[in-house]
């Protein structure tokens, strides 16, 4: 909404500066935007008078022209204007002016080979009017001694521009802004002394409301204005709308502008002669249509609040005007309609159709019921001033009769929620400056709310006004209080923190990433989920939830292998989707390592990053987490989008229905199918929600502290066993043997090959063992030993190595 | 003199004299080896009279012990020079580059929401969280945004279905909302988390981040408010003084609403957050409106508070000089790497917010 202060003057009685007023109206909630000044520049547009033209030497239809501007010197100027005649008096934009129609700033240029030192200007470029053709003829008797002086009278005023916040229609006409200001003590509102009609022409035009389920108007106000003469507008007027951007087009419509924008009072002028024997305001049937004033053909479904006359539909209520019966220069006979249309009706079709109008925005937030005749008053008599013609009676067809809103208020209630005092008596002004009627009843006051506010409606809404207008800054300021009654995080958004740190420690960048992906990333990762897609997108490539965190995450991972950084850590925590409703997804972290280890070392050999790299990650990750590597279980059962063979799955405590991960290679194909270029490309997912956090404490979970000073003894063995037996198991095996004399099995060697059957490797375990009790001597380790290598060979089919 | 003396006076000077290992050993054996000089003293001890034998057996003892000693030291020190003439050879270029780091990073965002929180823990916040995507009602129905309402223009929304009950949601209130159906009052919360709006240039992202705050209790009034997002604002920005402007404005769900403006200034190029009297717009609040509270069934004449809304990346860029938003959900690893955060710099109260 744009303003200036001149036209806040006309409402408004005020001494103040228009540095104060800025900042008052952020003070009371209307946000000032930005300050447009128009006067800087318009300083810059001269009268000036063309002495001499002459044929442009290479263009036929530009001419050079010697203009004076009021100074020593004669400006020379190319023009293409036809009129540009010697002795035409218009005006002059110098090199530095920027044209206020096309933004453009002008420079000193050569147009063709001659250099022209600015531009002589049309109407049009100036935004007076529509006129393109030719400069600017200014009358001679008037200007001829005006030549060098500024056009444009220098108290142009700033066009201010406030962002009005959506209850606030009243806002969306200057004079409500006026007595928002005059509330707050920023000068007094002045009385609108508005004229009547007062006629006793018959208003001959039939206008009738259906009255039908879901009338979108309640209210429809006419006047009709015979033998008018539609012209351009007077200067006043014309300057009023341009002062806030307008552009003036005809006085009718500038004069319905004009009416619009002062009381937020929308208007419609319809050419009388074009409406078929009266006004039906009525729901649409499905299939109606029109063309509208923006000359687009809108095809209409049931219940939209039409304005229609014998042969159909002419305009959409409240919302856009028809080609049809609109106003044009030769207009004789104009209805001027004023209407109240429902702002749940307005904002349903506008939607249905796609349509943004002026009209639409005010009538959807909601017009004064009660301004229709002030509207129409205003208007009318304007027209006929500068139109003449006569005007009619007033005809007033409504279907739902006006009745204001009353709230009961409890003054004290102010304090308790803004922690405020004010003094009843400055309650009462501030609602009374606001249009409020009040009367008390008991503890409460009654109030009436003024039929321009209906965004009031409950005690909150009165104490937001009192709050707002006497002002925000003097709200004391309660410092907090440092206590807690409740930890700040739970147990799982403490692992979900935890792990974060966890990985980034590990060496992985976190990235964050949309929660949408291409659904052609997608795909390579969702396996049999269910495909979310989002009905109205930004782009393809945005289209769906992402199934998966590696669909996103290896999108990035090429495109930085494609920046050419070769050895890269990249990870994410964050939600996957398994369906479209609340609650169907989870949390997971995603990690993905390219390339090599010691590229370009002095020191170590190269090698690329392998799937016990990222399992190291993993499994390291949730021991730091507080899960015991002997409860970590590992098989090969993993997703498509792993490498068949070199890639493992992660559960705790053997619980197979709780996946924690996955490690491993990631598929060939797919890093075939998108193109990354890298030596190797290893990945793991963490499915944090499956992570059952203990019941214990960790502090509470540690066993007693136990060492065993006796010696430690250990033993090597060599199996021979089962190309395809997890070692994992065997590891088991060995260790619950004698978990009291086994402290460690670890596996140094694997070996497939020379001297080793085809379907069978040998795995080379050393096994440490001691007692809490007693030195072992040799009998005691024999005996272990032999236990060890029976069980083995029983239990898994190896056979010892000798 | 007795012939103990001499070999003593004899070996202790030749012992003195400079040395090898194997001189030193020939020297040994000639003293103790099988035949050597002090063995053959000891052979010697039975065949002396019984009155001379106690004290020649201590002098040739003590000479034995001496003679040992020296021979000891000798070698030890000999050892230890050989050694210290082996390590000169050792010697190696340590300015050589150790072996590689591999570093890891939090992302701003992350370290950001670390930051919020821990500020909010110290005066009693506790973190809540909803899912992504949201029913219609708990994203605008419940917080008084019904369908026909304007406000619902400012939020470009997502949806999963054609009846549009199902989107993606446009701001983190409907933590507010399950927070308030599922527990009773008092609540004090804060919600961070991903919030998505169909809005795509250079200063919008479909996908951002925000965090929801909620304080409803029996006498929560707009003082405690201002209080909160005061401190709040001082910590995080980790300034002395702030200079901050509550400006009345309207969300659907809070009443009286404002927005809230902290001082700036232009310093060097650089932004400086707590001086100066240009403004910025932070952050979104107001008390909690009885409509909302009323549709959670808590109580609006018993219980009332505020809600604040703040954009986390919004944060981040002011606190850490970023300048695009679009820049955080890019992944360009090198922006991440200059951006991001130690995994060791956990924002704490006692060891500051950021270093």
């Amino acid at each position: 909404m744009k303003i200036t202060f001149d036209w806040l003057k006309d409402h408004l009685n005020t001494s103040l500066k228009e540095k104060f007023l800025i900042d008052q109206l952020t003070n009371i909630g209307l946000e000032v935007e930005s300050i447009e000044s128009l006067s800087a520049d318009n300083k810059l547009f001269k009268v000036a008078k063309i002495i001499k033209t002459e044929k442009h030497p290479n263009a036929d239809r530009l001419k050079v022209c010697e203009v004076d501007i009021g100074e020593k010197d004669i400006r020379k100027v190319v023009c293409g204007a036809k009129n540009a005649t010697a002795g035409l008096i218009t005006i002059y934009a110098p090199p530095g002016a920027t044209i206020p129609k096309t933004k453009t700033k002008l420079v000193i240029a050569k147009i063709r080979g001659v250099t022209s030192y600015g531009m002589l200007c049309s109407e049009s470029e100036l935004n007076l009017s529509n006129e393109r053709e030719g400069i600017v003829e200014l009358p001679k008797s008037k200007y001829h001694k005006s030549v060098g002086k500024n056009y444009f009278q220098n108290n142009n005023p700033n066009s201010i521009d406030l962002s009005v916040t959506p209850n606030r229609p009243d806002c969306l006409g200057i004079r409500g802004i006026a007595r928002d200001l005059a509330a707050s003590g920023f000068g007094k509102l002045k009385n609108s002394k508005e004229q009547k009609i007062q006629s006793k022409i018959k208003h001959t035009l039939s206008v009738k409301i259906t009255k039908e389920k879901g009338q979108g108007c309640s209210v429809f106000g006419s006047c009709l204005i015979t033998n008018v003469k539609n012209t351009e507008s007077p200067k006043w007027l014309k300057d009023k709308l341009i002062s806030i951007g307008q552009k003036p087009i005809s006085a009718i419509v500038d004069i319905t502008n004009y009416v619009m924008l002062d009381i937020n009072r929308p208007l419609h002028a319809y050419d009388a002669d074009k409406i078929e024997k009266g006004i039906i305001v009525r729901n649409s049937k499905s299939g109606e249509q029109f063309t509208a004033l923006d000359n687009k053909n809108y095809k209409m479904e049931n219940g939209m609040c039409v304005i229609s006359d014998s042969k159909g539909v002419l305009g959409l209520g409240g919302i856009i005007g028809g080609t049809r019966s609109s106003t044009e220069l030769d207009t004789k006979n104009i209805l001027l309609e004023s209407a109240y249309f429902e702002p749940k009706s307005i904002r349903k079709t506008a939607k249905k159709l796609n349509l943004d109008t002026d009209a639409k925005f005010r009538f959807e937030r909601g017009i004064d019921p009660l301004s229709i005749e002030d509207g129409l008053n205003k208007a009318a008599l304007l027209i006929k001033e500068v139109c003449g013609g006569v005007i009619s009676k007033i005809d007033v067809q409504r279907i739902e009769k006006f009745k204001a809103k009353t709230v009961k208020f409890d003054p004290n209630l102010f304090e308790k929620v803004t922690g405020l005092v004010i003094s009843r008596k400055k309650i009462l002004k501030i609602l009374e400056d606001l249009g409020f009627k009040h009367k008390k009843e008991k503890k409460y006051l009654k109030l009436t709310i003024p039929s321009w506010r209906p965004d009031i409606s409950q005690p909150i809404d009165i104490i937001e006004e009192l709050a707002r207008i006497h002002g925000y800054d003097q709200i004391k300021t309660i410092e907090p209080i440092k206590k807690r009654h409740k930890p700040t995080l739970n147990k799982t958004q403490k692992l979900f923190h935890f792990l974060q740190r966890a990985i980034a420690s590990k060496g992985y960048v976190e990235a964050i990433t949309w929660s949408f992906t291409d659904s052609k990333y997608n795909n390579l990762f969702k396996e049999n989920k269910k495909e979310i897609k989002i009905i109205n997108p930004l782009s393809s490539e945005i289209g769906v939830l992402r199934n998966s965190i590696f669909s996103n995450l290896i999108f990035y991972m090429r495109k930085n292998l494609n920046r050419d950084i070769k050895d890269l850590s990249l990870f994410e925590i964050g939600p996957i989707f398994s369906g479209s409703n609340p609650g169907e997804q989870e949390t997971v972290i995603g990690g993905l390592r390219s390339g090599k280890m010691s590229r370009l070392s002095w020191i170590e050999d190269d090698r690329i990053v392998d799937i016990f790299d990222v399992k190291k990650d993993i499994i390291q990750t949730l021991i730091e987490a507080g899960y015991d590597r002997s409860k970590i279980h590992i098989d090969d059962t993993t997703p498509n989008y792993y490498h068949p063979g070199k890639s493992g799955r992660i559960f705790i405590n053997k619980e197979k229905d709780k996946i924690v991960g996955y490690f491993g290679e990631i598929h060939p194909n797919i890093i075939k199918k998108i193109e990354i270029k890298t030596e190797s490309l290893v990945g793991f997912e963490i499915f944090v929600d499956n992570l059952k956090r203990p019941k214990k404490l960790l502090r509470d979970q540690k066993k007693v502290y136990q060492v065993s000073d006796f010696q430690k003894s250990e033993r090597d063995f060599a199996f021979i066993i089962d190309r395809n037996f997890k070692s994992q198991e065997l590891i088991e095996i060995i260790s619950s043997i004698n978990p009291n004399l086994i402290k460690n099995v670890d596996i140094f060697d694997v070996y497939e090959g020379e001297n080793i059957p085809v379907d069978k490797k040998s795995i080379a375990i050393n096994v440490g063992i001691q007692s809490l009790d007693k030195p072992l001597n040799d009998e005691d380790l024999e005996k272990v030993n032999k236990l060890i290598i029976d069980t083995v060979e029983k239990e898994t089919g190896a056979k010892i190595r000798s | 003199m007795s012939d103990l003396k001499k070999i003593r006076d004899e070996f202790l000077s030749k012992l003195r004299s400079k040395l090898d290992l194997s001189q030193v050993n020939q020297l040994r054996t000639e003293l103790f080896g099988k035949n050597g000089l002090i063995t053959k003293q000891f052979k010697k001890i039975g065949s002396i009279s019984v009155s001379e034998r106690k004290k020649y057996a201590t002098e040739l003892n003590n000479i034995k012990d001496e003679l040992q000693n020296l021979i000891n030291s000798k070698i030890g020190e000999i050892e230890i020079s050989e050694v210290n003439e082996k390590l000169k050879k050792e010697k190696i270029d340590v300015s050589l580059p150790e072996r590689s780091i591999t570093r890891g990073k939090i992302h701003p965002v992350s370290q950001t929401i670390d930051e919020i929180s821990s500020i909010f823990s110290e005066i009693g916040f506790s973190v809540e969280e909803g899912p992504d995507v949201e029913n219609e009602f708990n994203n605008f129905t419940a917080l008084n945004t019904p369908d026909h309402h304007p406000a619902r223009d400012m939020h470009d929304t997502f949806y999963l279905d054609e009846k549009k009950q199902k989107l993606l949601r446009t701001h983190t209130s409907p933590v507010q909302i399950r927070t308030m159906i599922n527990n009773k009052p008092p609540f004090k919360i804060i919600a961070p988390g991903r919030t998505y709006r169909s809005d795509s240039d250079q200063t919008h992202a479909p996908m951002f981040h925000q965090v929801e705050g909620l304080h409803i209790d029996k006498e929560i009034n707009m003082g405690h408010l201002k209080g909160c997002l005061n401190y709040f604002i001082k910590e995080f920005f980790e300034v002395d003084k702030i200079k901050m402007r509550f400006r009345p404005s309207h969300f659907p769900f809070t009443e009286p609403s404002a927005e809230v403006d902290i001082g700036y200034k232009i310093k060097d190029g650089k932004i400086v957050i707590g001086e100066g009297d240009q403004w910025l717009e932070i952050l979104g609040c107001g008390m909690v409106h009885p409509n909302v509270l009323k549709n959670v069934k808590v109580d609006p004449a018993k219980y009332q508070g505020y809600a604040f809304g703040i954009g986390i990346d919004r944060l981040a860029m002011l606190k850490y000089g970023i300048n695009d938003l679009r820049a955080f959900f890019d992944c360009d690893h090198r922006w991440l790497n200059h951006f991001g955060f130690d995994p060791l710099d956990v924002p704490t109260n006692y060891r500051g917010l950021s270093r």
